[in-house]
């Protein structure tokens, strides 16, 4: 089944959570390694270039997955659940579709506002054009810190989230976790 | 100063070692005994180059601080030597960070390799008023050999100009990051003006 059902999620919505989940730990890991100020310029060149790379395609995937939630409909929660945790997993997982779309944009206006106006060569493929952005040091520098803001934030929140999908799994011994790894989950 | 087309072919007759039909008045046309001789290579000079970038536009720069000569054989053009050298670290592209990225190891490391060097080994006239100066390249510790066009553009009694241009692989100087966003070519276009020692 691709799609999510009553209380089910579909594949779609599995394989976008785990890749794009992958490749945020990834960007973020990435994105702190490359901005270490003692590190090899080539290296540090090159990974700058892979982190925007996966950081488009990170984009790109959570735009179809913000379509695909948005269109979709959502499995009910899980049983066992009061109502401050739906709240709190609701509002939780608006914010983190929200800083899946917003930082890989900030990512892409720090590039483009970069007074160093380096092509964003994708994959050595095809060149993605830079955001309308007038370039100035003060424009990349806010873009930059919005970035690293909006970055770490999204990894904070990602602790919390992943925190809960365990806590809910080791020590509830509920479906939350389970019923996001795998398509049919019938007796939750 | 604007150079007449006879001026020009008058140098480059002499360069290459033609007998030259001057007048005898020694004082105003240049003889054959002027062109030939050292030049040291001055500050007028301007050492551009261009590394373009996928998408079109690139890095656009220039050296400050470099020195040469231009020897110039007599009877011979092809005997002649040029040697250059230039100071990687005070290259100029407008933009402080692409500068010390230049300079660190990641291309010229100006720390370790303070200068780049070129001694011509062969000039070859290619026209009236045009060379190719073949010779050895040593940037980064590594010694090619490249080639550069030289198109003579001003020449009289105490000064000697070339326009000289010409593209350098950088893979070859282990200075390939950047590749391929960034052109492996670096296009040198130089306005090279000596003054007679
Ligand atoms: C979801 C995707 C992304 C994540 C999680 C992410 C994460 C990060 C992190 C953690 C940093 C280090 C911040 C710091 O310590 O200063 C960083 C820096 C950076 N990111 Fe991203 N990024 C993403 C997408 C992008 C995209 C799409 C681009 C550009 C197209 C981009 C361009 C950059 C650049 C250029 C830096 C270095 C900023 C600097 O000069 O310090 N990022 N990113
Ligand atoms: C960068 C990392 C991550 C991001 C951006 C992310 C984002 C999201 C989003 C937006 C949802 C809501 C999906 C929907 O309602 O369609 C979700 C659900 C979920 N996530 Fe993540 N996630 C990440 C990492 C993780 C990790 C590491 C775990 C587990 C250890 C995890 C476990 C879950 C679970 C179990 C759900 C389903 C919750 C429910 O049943 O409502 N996520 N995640």
């Amino acid at each position: 089944m691709l799609r999510n059902g009553p209380d089910a999620f579909g594949w779609v919505t599995i394989l976008l959570h785990w890749t794009i989940a992958i490749l945020i730990a990834g960007l973020l890991v990435l994105g702190y390694v490359m901005t270490r100020p003692d590190i090899d310029p080539v290296l540090q060149f090159d990974l700058f270039q892979w982190h925007k790379s996966f950081g488009f395609t990170a984009l790109g995937l959570a735009a179809i997955r913000a379509v695909w939630w948005l269109a979709g409909r959502h499995p009910a929660s899980v049983a066992g659940l009061s109502t401050p945790e739906r709240h709190a997993s609701f509002a939780v997982h608006i914010l983190l579709l929200c800083l899946t779309l917003a930082v890989p944009v900030t990512g892409w206006a720090l590039a483009s506002a970069s007074t160093l106006d380096i092509p964003s060569f994708y994959f050595n493929l095809v060149v993605i054009p830079h955001l309308p952005l007038a370039k100035s040091a003060v424009a990349e520098a806010l873009w930059t810190t919005a970035h690293a803001v909006l970055a770490y934030g999204l990894a904070g929140l990602v602790l919390l989230h992943a925190g809960a999908a365990l806590h809910h799994h080791f020590i509830r011994h509920d479906a939350v976790l389970v019923r996001m790894l795998r398509n049919r989950w019938r007796d939750g | 100063m604007s150079v007449r087309l006879t001026t020009l072919t008058a140098a480059l007759t002499a360069l290459a070692g033609f007998a030259l039909q001057v007048s005898a008045s020694e004082a105003k046309a240049p003889t054959l005994d002027d062109a030939a001789g050292r030049y040291d290579i001055d500050g007028s000079s301007q050492i551009n180059f261009k590394v373009g970038q996928v998408g079109g536009g690139g890095i656009s720069g220039k050296f400050t601080k470099f020195s040469g000569t231009f020897q110039l054989d007599r009877g011979d053009i092809s005997k002649s030597v040029v040697e250059f050298a230039l100071f990687p670290e005070t290259v100029q592209t407008g933009e402080p960070r692409i500068e010390n990225f230049l300079r660190s190891t990641a291309v010229f490391d100006t720390a370790s390799y303070p200068k780049i060097v070129f001694r011509s080994t062969k000039i070859t006239r290619t026209g009236e008023n045009t060379a190719e100066i073949e010779g050895n390249l040593t940037a980064k510790g590594t010694t090619r050999t490249e080639h550069f066009e030289a198109t003579l553009t001003e020449w009289n009694r105490r000064v000697i100009g070339f326009r000289i241009q010409g593209g350098v692989y950088r893979t070859r100087y282990n200075m390939s990051v950047g590749i391929p966003i960034y052109s492996n070519v670096v296009q040198f276009d130089m306005m090279v003006n000596g003054e007679k020692h």
